[in-house]
């Protein structure tokens, strides 16, 4: 127990680099603007005066090395500045819609990990048979999609063909009130508050951009599940349990599969990265109320503190992932860190 | 150059599909050089009277809310999206082989820092950080290009650090070495050229995924403007459309926008078994 407490602590400590690299790019990033950033935060009324002034107050007028430990001071105070957009603190905007764009990620990861890897599992028990083809297409096919696309080729077939799907428009259709907040995520809050005719409605809405999601990741996941199972279906000691007449089953699951499910959660970090970008094109294909649309809506207006905001606090979010991954691994694996 | 013929011409026999995604491949290419001498319609010529009219025998892909030719326009757009895509990947091919093969050479302080800029790039969801980088440099193409250059270094960095390490200390290196070659000469004239077929493969894997980004990009509005027209920005003005029902505007674009990247993707797997043999899918 202790040397796992210390390979936690040491993980931890890894992951500092990180935030310390994500901070410097982010502020890189808000100073690359274009043109002098005093008189673009001032306002297009602004007169030299009142620009000096903004200058000051945005410790402009410092080196860089002062300004960035004034804006890595302030992040740690969770100020990200204003948004010109909307005329409110950034870091609240980004937190008031994390939760409508977790639920559908995390609803997106869960469907592909669900359909991943069985579909995976069972392609490498079988290899050469259809369902290895299938498995091999969906593979090919999956990366090549562009979310988008599917999210409209989705909207044009169940919504206006078929008449199944509600209208794209958001997280519910505006019969319905959103439920009393609790945690954010609608579906959740609805169920906590007793009411299955919003809970329904939620799923309806959800349904659409979380399989186009779902789509998206499917891919990876399914091919690395097969490539693991593969390898853990042709090593030694799955040999070993056949040879002593274990159950195909007992094989199967509690040998190769528990062997195979590590590279498969260290891959679930890499997939969740790319889900945080696939987010944004989903979310505005659906109209969706989360973070992704008000990037894209910053983007247009040029509000910059904003974008920074969205890309440092998805950086962020990546980092965690990734750190609760591995401290997963650290914890399930035994020889994790027996190494060193 | 006689057995890599036959070599090639037995991958493509073995594997139909590699083939199919050739002959894609070079119908991209010609659609890129020749697209608007090819387009039967002027992209960007409106007709108000001929607005929104589903596919048929005049326009095979329908016209958009101006009255523009679909098919044209798909047609004009390979290029600008290619164009993107290729330049990125050159951009960050170079930049990443310079980097990863001087990390792979020399190890120590050079290889901790190029490891530590990639590290801290694939810190960041690539695509949300091509985002941030084009907001803060400015909506252009150009920017669209670098941003896409950036995110794709680091793989580059790696393929080329690994495939540097193993062999920085082959015969050929030492041979160099001792017919007293410089440092820089032994990268750029024996081990540059013997990473290569490892950083092809890299690419064409690469190009697809990079044409996903930049037109990724552009759907959400960055890059490239209306009325130019691109693979992405097509889908976003056909979004619109899609629950009134006019779905040519949208589809047509967008399937070609995946033809493009299964073309590239299937085109690696292919260059991959014509490379390394061992490695086959």
């Amino acid at each position: 127990m202790r040397t796992k407490l210390a390979q936690i602590g040491r993980r931890l400590l890894q992951a500092l680099p990180s935030v310390i690299g994500i901070i410097v790019i982010s502020f890189l990033l808000t100073r690359a603007l274009p043109g002098d950033p005093a008189v673009y935060f001032a306002g297009a009324m602004a007169d030299k005066e009142s620009i000096e002034q903004v200058r000051k107050a945005l410790g402009l007028d410092r080196s860089w090395v002062e300004q960035f430990f004034i804006y890595a001071g302030n992040l740690a105070k969770g100020d990200m500045g204003m948004s010109h957009n909307t005329g409110r603190p950034v870091a609240e905007e980004l937190l008031t819609r994390l939760p409508a764009s977790l639920e559908l990620t995390l609803t997106g990861l869960g469907l592909a990990i669900l359909i991943a890897v069985p579909l995976g599992m069972l392609a490498a028990t079988r290899p050469g048979s259809w369902i290895d083809h299938l498995c091999r297409l969906l593979v090919t096919a999956g990366v090549s999609l562009p979310t988008f696309f599917t999210g409209l080729f989705l909207i044009y077939i169940f919504y206006y063909l078929l008449g199944w799907a509600p209208s794209p428009l958001g997280r519910l259709d505006i019969l319905y009130m959103p439920p009393p907040h609790a945690t954010g995520f609608y579906a959740i809050d609805s169920l906590l508050a007793g009411d299955m005719e919003t809970f329904a409605a939620t799923l309806r809405q959800l349904v659409l951009p979380a399989v186009t999601l779902c789509l998206f990741a499917l891919a990876p996941i399914a091919r690395m599940t097969r490539g693991a199972m593969l390898g853990a279906l042709a090593s030694d000691y799955v040999r070993t349990a056949r040879a002593n007449g274990l159950t195909r089953s007992k094989i199967l699951f509690t040998y190769a599969f528990r062997n195979a499910a590590l590279p498969v959660l260290t891959t679930l970090g890499m997939v969740f990265s790319f889900l945080l970008g696939a987010n944004v094109l989903v979310e505005k294909v659906f109209s969706w109320p989360g973070i992704g649309s008000f990037a894209i809506e910053a983007l247009v207006a040029s509000d910059y503190a904003a974008v920074q905001g969205f890309v440092l606090s998805m950086a962020l979010l990546f980092v965690a992932v990734n750190l609760i991954i591995d401290l997963v691994l650290t914890l399930i694996d035994p020889r994790v860190g027996l190494e060193d | 150059m006689k057995r890599f013929l036959r070599h090639l011409r037995y991958v493509m026999s073995e594997n139909p599909v590699t083939l199919a995604a050739f002959s894609l491949f070079l119908l991209i290419v010609i659609m890129a050089l020749l697209g608007p001498a090819i387009a039967p319609y002027d992209p960007l010529a409106t007709d108000a009277a001929k607005t929104l009219k589903p596919p048929g025998w005049q326009h095979p892909f329908g016209t958009d809310h101006l009255g523009r030719d679909v098919f044209s326009r798909v047609i004009v757009a390979t290029r600008l999206d290619l164009g993107i895509a290729l330049s990125a990947v050159f951009l960050s091919f170079f930049a990443g082989s310079a980097l990863g093969c001087s990390a792979g050479f020399w190890g120590g302080w050079t290889d901790r820092i190029v490891g530590r800029i990639s590290d801290t790039i694939m810190a960041f969801p690539l695509f949300v950080l091509a985002m941030g980088i084009v907001a803060a440099l400015g909506n252009s193409v150009e920017n669209i290009i670098y941003a896409t250059a950036l995110i794709n270094l680091p793989f580059y960095a790696r393929v080329s650090r690994a495939e540097t390490y193993v062999r920085r200390n082959a015969g050929y290196v030492n041979a160099a070495r001792l017919c007293g070659a410089t440092d820089a000469r032994i990268l750029v004239t024996q081990l540059f050229p013997n990473i290569l077929p490892p950083m092809m493969v890299q690419i064409s894997l690469n190009m697809g995924w990079a044409i996903l980004n930049a037109a990724g990009l552009s759907f959400i509005g960055l890059g490239v403007r209306p009325p130019d027209a691109e693979w992405g920005i097509m889908v976003a003005e056909g979004a619109t459309y899609i629950v009134s029902g006019e779905w040519w505007l949208a589809m047509f674009p967008g399937a070609a926008l995946m033809a493009a990247v299964f073309c590239f993707n299937l085109l690696g797997d292919g260059l991959r078994d014509l490379v390394d043999p061992q490695r086959r899918t």
